[in-house]
């Protein structure tokens, strides 16, 4: 800048904040997780606490693409339900050892992510999530027709088996140490993509997309990029529910799933770090302990959705976040 | 004739389901000038910028920048040209600090594309320094770690002009840099346009004709998506097909 008049470049730069409370307090809130992660299984049943972290995971790869890529895909059950197929299939007919299947699985989401994210990504807004949801259903009557997903009964009694070779996961405490990790992996490092140069060029998207293009930044390969992070984490999380609940099946690439986690990234906060783990908390804790009530918990559930959306749009992270004034 | 066009178009023509928004336009725009489009509402202005800008594909004719075709190109690539645009309505990154909107056009000069999703934004703060002179250079010092949405109108669009200036463009085209703002802000852009003016080349659509007066070396006039007249200021306003346009499409 030859031209930018006498500068006396005062250090500005050091009185600026740059955000360091905000860090610190979101880096306190990671601790706690982790003590949360440690403690809970002493406490509450290690099952239910997996099914929780691994829609957890789910919901925060899809946080990724919705509230930092402002995309709304309507058909992420493709890749956690193919994931989750595929994990299952390498973990009990290949005999793959579980950390491979997981692999195999979370490969497959993310190529999946790679084709299906190509093609949606050339439209916006609702046009977007319908292609998104179009492509998902193909997926869907895929897993339906194809032999070695077993149709209508889903590919069950897959071995647990033990991981590397040499511990085994039949006992649940194993099993949840992993599932824990994963989880807690996958947290950071969706976290790092957010705060990344990466995930900062995508919130500038997301603001303000036809600026973004102006400063010469070539958005839609951004989208696709996020795109395919996002379908693998949630490959990470299908796989991971394979192994742990033994089982892959229709139910995992039903659309209901697709609107579930849109469902746990609403009520919990969108865009916001922590939101999505809050989100699955609540949605996977009414459906099992409201289970008793049947069909019900689907009222209920859209009951506690509509009032979510009436009283605190911006989800119970959102909302705590802005009564804070801090970047939950 | 020993003129240097940096920025020049041929046959320009946009067609909307049989309206000609903007018709066989031959625009030429001479190195290190401000040249101004003027002209009454719907004459194109706006559907120019986008078309030399390439937020819309021209249905006929060439635009050619620094001696090269770009009329087949994508807009973030005219951009990297070093060919920079700003909107009407302002643009700024509405939950971006000042300071961070500013940095997010210097990270694309200087990274190119960040596609390094696994660093941390730590390696963004080697670019503070420069984002915090650009955004003094324009007044905003006070207002750094502002969120823009917080800004006053006048102040959004000297943030736009900072963001814009990071790519360090050739050339700038504004649209319409003053709409909306005050007397001081008028005063105080047109001095920033100026300032900016010196390396560059700019081509603004401007609606304040004593703007326009006082900062252009040469204004063309559309109407009705066609070039009406083209010169300095004493030249166009004195033509009167100028006036008439002017006044005849109820301006008075």
């Amino acid at each position: 800048m030859a031209d930018t008049a006498a500068l006396d470049a005062a250090p500005i730069a050091a009185s600026l904040p740059e955000n360091r409370d905000d860090k610190a307090l979101q880096r306190k809130i990671f601790v706690g997780l982790a003590v949360l992660l440690i403690v809970a299984p002493t406490v509450l049943y290690p099952v239910y606490l997996m099914k929780v972290l691994c829609f957890a995971l789910f919901a925060l790869a899809f946080n990724l693409l919705l509230g930092y890529g402002g995309l709304l895909s309507f058909g992420h059950a493709a890749y956690f339900g193919m994931a989750s197929y595929l994990s299952a299939y390498s973990a009990k007919v290949l005999g793959l050892t579980p950390e491979l299947a997981i692999l195999t699985g979370t490969a497959t989401a993310a190529l999946l992510g790679l084709v299906f994210g190509a093609l949606a990504i050339r439209r916006q807004g609702i046009y977007f999530s319908m292609i998104t949801l179009a492509l998902a259903q193909m997926a869907f009557f895929f897993a339906l027709q194809a032999k070695f997903t077993g149709g209508e009964d889903g590919i069950q009694a897959v071995p647990r088996g033990a991981l590397f070779g040499a511990f085994r996961l039949d006992d649940d405490r194993a099993m949840y140490a992993l599932v824990a990790v994963v989880f807690f992996l996958g947290m950071l490092a969706i976290y790092r993509i957010i705060h990344s140069p990466f995930g900062q060029v995508l919130k500038a998207i997301r603001d303000n997309e036809s600026r973004a293009i102006s400063l010469g930044y070539r958005v839609n390969q951004y989208k696709l990029a996020v795109f395919v992070l996002s379908a693998t984490l949630a490959g990470l999380a299908g796989s991971t529910k394979a192994i742990v609940f033994q089982l892959a099946s229709l139910t995992d690439v039903h659309w209901s799933m697709s609107g579930e986690v849109v469902l746990m990234t609403l009520v919990g906060g969108m865009g916001t770090v922590f939101g999505p783990i809050v989100g699955a908390l609540v949605i996977v804790s009414m459906e099992t302990y409201l289970a008793q009530f049947g069909a019900w918990v689907t009222v209920i559930q859209g009951c506690v959705f509509v009032l979510c959306v009436l009283l605190f749009r911006e989800g119970v992270v959102g909302l705590i976040a802005r009564t804070l004034h801090k970047p939950l | 004739m020993g003129r240097d066009v940096i920025l020049a178009t041929q046959g320009l023509t946009m067609e909307f389901k049989g309206f000609r928004a903007v018709n066989n336009v031959a625009l030429e725009v001479e190195r290190g000038t401000i040249h101004a489009l003027i002209g009454p509402n719907g004459a194109g202005k706006t559907t120019c910028f986008n078309l030399l800008t390439k937020f819309l594909q021209p249905t006929a004719g060439s635009i050619r920048y620094k001696d090269r075709d770009i009329t087949g190109l994508k807009p973030a690539d005219v951009a990297r040209l070093g060919l920079v645009r700003s909107f009407q309505i302002s643009a700024v990154f509405p939950h971006f600090t000042v300071m961070e909107n500013v940095r997010i056009a210097l990270q694309r000069r200087r990274h190119g594309d960040s596609f390094d999703f696994w660093r941390a934004e730590k390696c963004l703060r080697v670019l503070n320094a420069e984002a915090l002179e650009l955004v003094e250079a324009v007044g905003l010092s006070d207002f750094a770690s502002t969120l823009a949405v917080e800004l006053s109108y006048g102040r959004k669009r000297a943030l736009e002009i900072a963001t814009t200036l990071a790519l360090d463009p050739e050339m700038l085209l504004l649209d319409e840099p003053m709409a909306g703002m005050g007397h001081e802000d008028v005063d105080r852009t047109a001095e920033l346009i100026r300032r900016v003016s010196k390396a560059r080349t700019i081509l603004m659509v401007e609606h304040n004709l004593s703007v326009v007066a006082s900062l252009s070396d040469r204004i063309t006039v559309l109407a009705r998506g066609q070039v009406l007249a083209e010169g300095d200021y004493a030249t166009v306003s004195k033509d009167p097909r100028v006036v008439e346009a002017y006044i005849g499409a109820g301006h008075a």
